[in-house]
């Protein structure tokens, strides 16, 4: 009897972890089979369009295998590169873009302090109805707001219109209700004793929130910031609306419309001018990610 | 350094009131801990002296200035939070000093004073770190500091111990006291463990249901507890309350416990109860160390009864013995070598002299 259970015993030790550890095995496998399979989803348009900015007009009409480039060249980016409207949208995309996160951080922070901290008649329900601007697509705002901007340009006289700084007032309406909602999450999440702490030793509201709650709360003003700059860098039916001129235009629309002329479509150019374009917001989330991924309130409190 | 004052003080929060006038008078470099059961309104009251919390009704007063309308940093105190609180992007130092750095203090004399909180509280070699660097009972320390540092009127303490270990908590224990030997500000110390409370208070505050049940030092609270909710709240174990009445007997005042046992008071015990109703229903509180072995030495007011035990708990120094008496659970405490054994019968001595007697219905020591 004691030799069979030794026999069974012996082949049952090789599986060394015991089955908590064959399961996370398993888990494990899958976890990576879904994420070659997303990896491979999500990167092969970036990769045809690498691809296709690579070639030639010639080649790309040319009924060659779409996947491998046989004459590479790098005319669609130096024309791109040095065509003076190109760089005119790049230029129009970057101002508007970082002057948007300005102005939506310079809103949004006290906006999501005051309702988060400032216990005040209504604030929950503000806080609420900032959420709910959001959900309102701008596919329904564009006509009215085009409306209340001429209005605005008859009554100033100011030209609004077909300006680039138009878009300064229009993208904040979709910035501002979520970067605040998701402040107010952040700042709901530190601990009320610190600023209790602050307040005692001296701190007025507006040093708790610069000197403490933003250094504090720096994880989610980075997400904020990176969602402000992608949602302004990426807006396409507003600038398209509002802005016709071609030395007005940003880089989606201003692709669109000077590269794709009647049904003639430079796709070399355009897969170019789309790639050129991705770059800033990759660059961005490159760099900011490990403080997006940090947890900085670590040590405010106990644990 | 100032003297803190609360004059019929009231917090309420729409319909519930937490806090139901409460009057206090704290000295100069007093001690104060006020310890009570959750939601006693010991917090509250707190609060409403650090200015973090409106007053319902009420005066608060510090250093004889109504502070009723004053904001917390114009209150000249400083607060030390359960959870330490501690801002999480600053080193200790910058912690220490950052009330300091906000009232535009002279560089020289805020390191002077963060050092000698530093040195004062044995945190000089964690001045450049991180609070997530440190562990709780340094955190602690350093929350201290930043008290300290401000040199305020008063300090306010909020269970600054209640997320420590044991062990840690009775060493912090004797830091705060140390603390308050050297410094000598006012406080005011808030926490729910009586031990804490006995330890550190020159005066202690039993609050309950929002209202001050007594005021006194450690061993008057111990000693002489003025209602039930006191005594039974002050020790550990907790006073025992047996259900008795008062009957007289041959001319002398007896108190009978249950239809077989009854025991004559001592002649002072027996002077001060006698005017009391024969009808009335009334506890009998002693404390367990009144409970003790019988031996051959007995003195004077010492009554000697038979039970059998159910419970023991060798605690080392001492065993707990439990038992019941019609129902009422009964703790005593007998010497480790006396030979109490769960379920075997004892005989035990009850120490009359030190007896309490209450008003079972209004809770009242009489």
């Amino acid at each position: 009897m004691s030799t069979l259970a030794i026999d069974k015993a012996g082949p049952s030790r090789k599986i060394k972890y015991g089955s908590m550890s064959r399961d996370r095995t398993w888990a494990l496998r899958w976890s990576y089979f879904f994420l070659v399979l997303f990896a491979i989803f999500f990167l092969t348009p970036p990769i045809y369009m690498l691809i296709t900015s690579l070639k030639s007009s010639a080649e790309i009409s040319a009924a060659t295998n779409p996947w491998w480039v046989f004459h590479p060249t790098l005319s669609n980016y130096v024309e791109l590169l040095s065509s003076n409207q190109f760089l005119r949208f790049f230029w129009n995309s970057s101002i508007v873009s970082i002057v948007v996160v300005i102005i939506t951080m310079l809103i949004s922070i006290p906006a999501a302090f005051a309702l988060a901290r400032m216990k005040f008649w209504g604030s929950a329900t503000l806080a609420t109805g900032v959420f709910l601007t959001y959900l309102i697509p701008d596919s329904l705002l564009f006509i009215p707001l085009f409306k209340v901007l001429g209005m605005v340009q008859d009554i100033t006289g100011i030209t609004l219109l077909n300006r680039w700084y138009v878009l300064l007032f229009i993208y904040p309406t979709l910035t501002v209700p979520f970067c605040t909602w998701i402040m107010i999450g952040y700042f709901a999440s530190i601990p009320k004793e610190l600023d209790e702490a602050a307040l005692i030793d001296g701190a007025s509201w507006l040093q708790t929130l610069t000197r403490i709650f933003i250094p504090v709360a720096l994880p989610g003003l980075i997400a904020a910031t990176i969602f402000a700059f992608t949602v302004s860098w990426a807006q396409f039916l507003y600038p398209l609306v509002f802005t016709t001129s071609v030395d007005q235009l940003v880089l989606p629309v201003g692709i669109t419309t000077t590269l794709i002329k009647g049904d003639v479509f430079n796709w070399g150019q355009i897969m170019t001018g789309a790639l050129l374009g991705a770059a800033p917001p990759l660059i961005i989330y490159a760099f900011l990610m490990d403080y997006y991924i940090a947890g900085l309130t670590a040590g405010a409190t106990k644990g | 350094m100032a003297d803190v004052a609360l004059r019929k003080v009231v917090k309420r929060y729409d319909d519930v009131e937490a806090v139901r006038g409460i009057d206090l008078d704290i000295a100069d470099h007093e001690f104060i801990v006020l310890v009570g059961p959750s939601g006693c309104g010991k917090s509250t009251t707190l609060r409403m002296i650090a200015g973090l919390e409106d007053i319902s009704d009420g005066d608060i007063m510090i250093g004889g200035d109504v502070v009723n309308d004053v904001p917390p940093k114009d209150r000249d105190i400083a607060m030390v939070f359960q959870n330490y609180a501690l801002y999480p992007h600053m080193t200790v130092a910058e912690n220490m000093s950052f009330g300091l750095r906000l009232k535009h203090y002279p560089k020289a004399e805020i390191k002077a004073r963060v050092t000698e909180a530093a040195r004062l509280l044995d945190i000089t070699d964690l001045i450049d770190r991180k609070p997530k660097q440190l562990s709780g009972g340094q955190r602690q320390r350093v929350a201290m500091g930043r008290a300290i540092v401000r040199n305020p009127k008063v300090f306010l303490f909020d269970e600054p111990l209640s997320n420590l270990d044991a062990k840690l908590r009775v060493q912090m224990r004797i830091e705060i006291k140390k603390v308050h030997q050297k410094v000598r500000t006012t406080t005011v110390y808030v926490t729910h463990d009586q031990v804490e409370a006995m330890t550190l208070a020159d005066r202690v505050v039993v609050m309950n249901k929002g209202k001050i049940e007594q005021i006194g030092t450690p061993n008057e609270l111990y000693h002489k507890p003025a209602t039930r909710f006191v005594a039974g709240f002050i020790g550990s174990p907790a006073m025992n309350f047996i259900p008795c009445r008062l009957e007289d007997a041959g001319g002398t005042l007896q108190i009978r416990l249950t239809d077989r046992i009854a025991f004559a008071l001592p002649p002072a015990r027996a002077a001060r109860y006698n005017a009391l109703p024969r009808t009335d229903k009334l506890l009998l509180g002693l404390r367990p160390e009144h409970l003790t072995e019988s031996h051959a030495h007995l003195g004077p007011g010492v009554e000697t009864f038979e039970t059998v035990l159910d419970v023991t708990e060798p605690m080392g120094m001492e065993t707990l013995v439990y038992f019941g008496l019609e129902g009422t659970p009964i703790c005593g405490r007998v010497d480790p070598n006396a030979g109490a054994k769960d379920g075997a019968p004892m005989r035990l001595a009850m120490d009359l002299n030190n007896m309490h007697l209450l008003n079972e219905a209004t809770g009242v020591v009489l």
